[in-house]
């Protein structure tokens, strides 16, 4: 077995250490690993495409699991927090995006050997990864001594890198790569080209010959004409004459390379399982971080919600949706809203104009919920939020072919399974659900249904154009989406806490087609 | 190495555009016959020669310097002919041999060889000018060929030029390309340097000292892979080399250039010369009057594309306007107006670009920018919008006035009637004048000229066309009051055979 056949079986390394650091991103006892697949409610809540764009640049640490797995659990929510909190901090954030991107060209690395044919390019590449990996250990452990760190997370981190940066075991290995380097490096030859073949010999003080021709014809140089410096690139890759010229070179000096083979030899693996981990996991933090600056950027609020899996009174201070903000242009014009359940309620009711907002509404409010799980930032000013079991959606479908049942029926189905599965903890968000029928119907069913959620106790909000059920009982919350009261037909996208009154938004539109009153007698009498 | 034959401390930029009123002066002052006499059909004379009087010099050192240039040029046509034939056979030899520089994507290797037979070509060229300088420089006066002589001589030693040379061969490397080189990452070969072989040592020390190995490797015929790796690691080695080889080939080729361009505005001041002395007409190096007062003075003003076209003497003008920033000039229709304005017109391009003029003597300060404002014969054909078309080009005209401009109006606003057209006049010039702008002004419109002489301000001059008590027109342009009538009676009488 060659030494790279060695590494990639074996792979990584576990450091026999005292620190007993495991998870930066720590996920409860009872979760063994991060969910698979989505959440049923991720394309209702538009979360799918969130996420996609949170992780699209970080393709290579896989990291659609870790938001895919919400936390019930308020403690890790606020570990996380912290982590998130320390790691604002833009020192913190240079730090460990330095160590990060040494860690990607390290894997990038050991990834090329795979493809390459001669062993003394294979071992030249694994001594670059090597010292690649050095660099990131050492520098990540001097520079995090230096930051004013406070989680919980972090710092235990911390106390384990220095550790393993200290290790005897460590220092032994990053000396001897820089010592093969070196003596590699300083190594001079000649190569010689004439048409078809070529000479390798050592490098004798032979003259440049570049800057002689550029003395001779400087006369002839005065900073007139165009450039014909062709720029080679540094290319990577090694040809089979190369190869040969390698090969020569290793003959004209053989001690450096016997060295490269011995420390090859010696380390046939040099990863650390808990620093691996460790880099995946932190790009979850730097991952929705870095997503958030530019609305942070243009003055968009952020917070850290207090959370608590008992109370259900909660509340939100200038939120707005995530999704459809990253959706517009900057200079963005974001809609901020309010919302609260006080003590008792439970249920948002909201009512309003089309187009008025009322679904990115809905939306909003599942997501915040949603992301506060995860142990982020949400889009907010000041947030006070519950921590559901579960998130039920249903939201308007197109419906299909294939379904045999009717609309309704189709409706109805879904909904009974919702509850049937919900707990007192879960989270609801109903849109406009029951609109294939009568209103009567549809105002008998949402009645029943509404009732079966209140018995229930769960949280939720539930856009309807059916006024009536916004005030059914002490534990519903009537919300409006606003129009201007100037032209009825520019919507404010504002939701306020406000008693239904769909007849104000009615008279001003009977307005705006001139059919009020006074316009219809008008008219007529004309 | 550089020219510098029209500036004394830069060459003429050919890529400047020409100034937006070029087309206006070439119609308006009748340019082309004049272009057409220093090319002598020769486009590329053309068109240096029309750049060079567009974009004639407000500052009187570099008017001098082309003047003594000129001088000399006149006192050894042959001699300048002689040097002006070196690019031209390099031109030709470029054409014929097929010499030419590969673009940056060819490699250094192709860039390398293209130059190199470019040198090779140049550096015998280069030699014949050194003696061409070696025997006349000391005939030549003006500081610009004595700089340009005595460039050539220290610049293209013979030491210099053998040791070019000796190089422009050994970059053919007879023995192969030596590269020195260091590994990079991976093992990856890298910081490719071409060096200079050591010199054989003597037998004694090589004997003496100890041999280091050297390992030969040979190409299968058919590796076209290994080939093509050996010629870009090659190729790697010589980017500097092929660079300043290029580099200097490519100097020498825009020296070459150069010393074409700007030959050729010399060549054609010598064409013009010859063909108007051999009409009779005389040429005068300007005077050039210090800024500050204007000044505009002459006798024996003529317009010589009048001369080359009717292919005689044309009549002549004397014009005393020192101190004076607005000049008008009425009278008699078919008087010589037009042609006198023309004169002047000329008479300002021809000194600012450094030529002589169209005069026995000539005197005037230099102005920023010549233009004109002629009523145009198409534009008589306009009825509609006529007026407004000529405020819109009076419009553009002002966007690029300056002070210091020198304008020439001829029969502006002219279109409309008198009162409106005396009313626009008035308030057009005497803003511009006090602007800045000199005012050249053929009108008709007897109001405006009347009310100007009734204000007896001490810059304006009139002038006016002459015309006999018989009617006969002597185109003669002399100082007079505006007359109310511009005897276009006379025309008419003439055209109807009345009488």
């Amino acid at each position: 077995m060659t030494f790279v056949e060695a590494f990639l079986s074996k792979g990584v390394t576990k450091s026999k250490m005292q620190n007993t650091f495991q998870h930066i991103l720590p996920f409860p006892e009872d979760v063994s690993q991060p969910a698979s697949q989505p959440p049923a409610f991720f394309a209702d809540l538009n979360l799918d495409q969130l996420i996609e764009a949170i992780t699209a640049s970080r393709q290579e640490y896989n990291l659609k699991p870790f938001f895919w797995t919400p936390l019930r659990d308020a403690e890790l929510v606020r570990y996380r927090q912290e982590v998130m909190q320390d790691l604002e901090h833009e020192a913190t954030m240079r730090c460990i995006k330095v160590f990060a991107e040494r860690m990607s060209t390290v894997r990038r690395y050991l990834g090329l050997i795979e493809k390459l044919d001669f062993d003394d390019h294979k071992k030249g590449w694994y001594l670059e990864a090597a010292l690649v990996y050095g660099e990131a250990v050492t520098t990540l452990a001097r520079d995090l001594a230096q930051l004013p760190l406070a989680s919980r997370g972090l710092l235990a981190f911390r106390a384990w890198v220095q550790e393993y940066a200290a290790s005897q075991a460590f220092q032994a290995f990053f000396a001897e790569a820089q010592q093969v380097k070196r003596a590699l490096s300083e190594l001079e030859y000649c190569v010689i080209i004439e048409i078809g073949k070529f000479r390798v010999k050592r490098y004798e003080g032979e003259t440049d010959y570049s800057i002689e021709i550029e003395k001779t014809f400087e006369r002839f140089q005065q900073g007139d004409v165009d450039s014909y410096l062709v720029k080679f690139p540094e290319s990577s890759g090694m040809s089979h004459i190369e190869a040969q010229i390698l090969q020569a070179v290793a003959q004209l000096y053989p001690e450096p390379f016997q060295a490269l083979a011995q420390f090859c030899t010696r380390y046939p693996s040099f990863l650390d399982a808990t620093l691996l981990a460790f880099d995946r996991e932190i790009q979850f933090y730097l991952a929705y971080l870095d997503f958030i600056a530019p609305f942070r950027q243009e003055g968009l609020p952020f917070c850290y919600p207090q959370v608590s899996t008992v109370e259900k009174t909660e509340w939100v201070r200038d939120g707005f949706d995530l999704v459809l903000a990253h959706r517009v242009q900057a200079p963005r014009r974001v809609v901020l809203n309010d919302f609260s359940l006080q003590p008792g309620e439970r249920i948002l009711v909201v009512t309003g104009p089309n187009q008025g907002g009322k679904t990115t509404f809905a939306r909003m409010f599942a997501q915040l919920h949603y992301l506060a799980s995860l142990g982020c930032p949400i889009p907010g000013r000041e947030a006070h939020l519950f921590l559901p079991d579960q998130i039920f959606t249903h939201f308007q479908r197109v419906e299909t072919v294939r379904s045999l049942r009717s609309k309704l029926e189709d409706d109805l189905v879904r909904i009974h399974e919702m509850l049937a599965q919900a707990t007192p903890n879960s989270l609801f968000v109903l849109n406009e659900i029951f609109f294939s029928t009568t209103l009567q119907d549809a105002l008998f069913l949402s009645k029943e249904i509404m009732r079966r959620l209140l018995d229930l106790d769960v949280i939720g909000v539930w856009v309807t154009f059916l006024d009536e059920l916004a005030s059914l009982g002490e534990k519903t919350v009537s919300m409006v989406a606003m129009v201007d009261p100037h032209d009825p037909a520019i919507r404010t996208f504002q939701i306020v806490r406000k008693a239904a009154d769909g007849l104000a938004y009615a008279r001003s539109l009977a307005y705006k087609h001139r059919l009020t009153y006074a316009q219809i007698r008008e008219r007529i009498h004309a | 190495m550089k020219v510098f034959l029209l500036y004394p401390d830069r060459d003429f930029d050919p890529s400047q555009p020409l100034p937006p009123q070029a087309a206006d002066l070439t119609q308006d002052l009748g340019l082309d016959v004049l272009f057409s006499a220093m090319s002598k059909g020769d486009a590329f004379l053309l068109d240096v020669s029309r750049r060079v009087l567009f974009l004639g010099s407000d500052q009187p050192q570099v008017i001098l310097y082309r003047q003594e240039i000129l001088k000399d040029c006149l006192a050894h046509p042959e001699v300048v002919q002689s040097l002006y034939n070196i690019p031209i056979e390099f031109l030709e030899r470029k054409r014929k041999e097929w010499l030419w520089i590969s673009p940056r994507h060819a490699g250094p290797g192709s860039i390398l060889s293209g130059a190199q037979h470019m040198l090779e070509v140049s550096l015998e060229l280069l030699r014949k000018l050194r003696k061409l300088a070696d025997e006349h420089a000391a005939t030549f006066a003006s500081p610009g060929f004595r700089r340009f002589f005595s460039m050539i001589q220290q610049e293209l030693d013979d030491a210099y030029l053998d040791t070019v040379e000796k190089h422009v061969q050994a970059l053919r490397f007879p023995k192969g390309v030596l590269l020195r080189a260091r590994l990079g990452r991976g093992n990856e070969g890298t910081g490719y340097m071409l060096c200079k072989p050591n010199e054989p040592e003597g037998w004694i020390k090589r004997l003496l000292s100890e041999r280091s190995p050297v390992y030969t490797f040979s190409l299968h015929p058919r590796d076209d892979h290994g080939a093509r790796v050996l010629e870009e690691l090659r190729n790697r080695g010589l980017a500097r080399v092929a660079n300043a080889a290029a580099q200097a080939a490519a100097h020498i080729e825009s020296f070459f250039h150069v010393l074409r361009w700007e030959l050729s505005f010399y060549l054609g001041c010598l064409n013009l010369y010859e063909q108007l002395t051999r009409l009779g007409e005389s040429l005068t190096f300007p005077q050039i009057a210090p800024p500050g007062e204007p000044r505009f003075s002459s006798t024996g003003l003529y317009d010589p594309s009048l001369a080359l076209t009717m292919k005689r003497k044309v009549v002549e003008n004397d014009l005393a306007a020192d101190g004076k920033t607005l000049i008008v000039i009425t009278g008699p229709n078919q008087g010589g107006k037009t042609t006198f304005l023309r004169s002047v017109g000329l008479a300002q391009l021809m000194m600012q670009a450094g030529m002589f003029v169209p005069a026995t003597s000539f005197s005037a300060s230099l102005a920023a920018g010549v233009f004109t404002h002629f009523a145009r014969e198409e534009d008589k054909k306009l009825e509609s919008g006529k007026f407004e078309e000529e405020l819109k080009r009076m419009s553009l005209l002002i966007d690029h006035l300056k002070p210091g401009s020198l304008l020439l109006l001829n029969e502006s606003f002219s279109s409309t009637n008198e009162r409106e057209g005396s009313e626009i006049a008035r308030e057009v010039v005497s803003a511009l004048l006090e602007a800045g702008v000199k005012i050249f002004y053929v009108t008709h419109l007897y109001e405006f000229a009347h009310q100007l002489w009734q204000q007896q301000a001490q810059n304006v001059l009139f002038l006016r066309a002459e015309r006999m008590p018989d009617r006969r027109r002597t185109f003669k342009i002399r100082e007079g009051v505006p007359l109310e009538t511009s005897y276009g009676a006379d025309v008419y009488a003439r055209v109807f055979k009345l009488n």
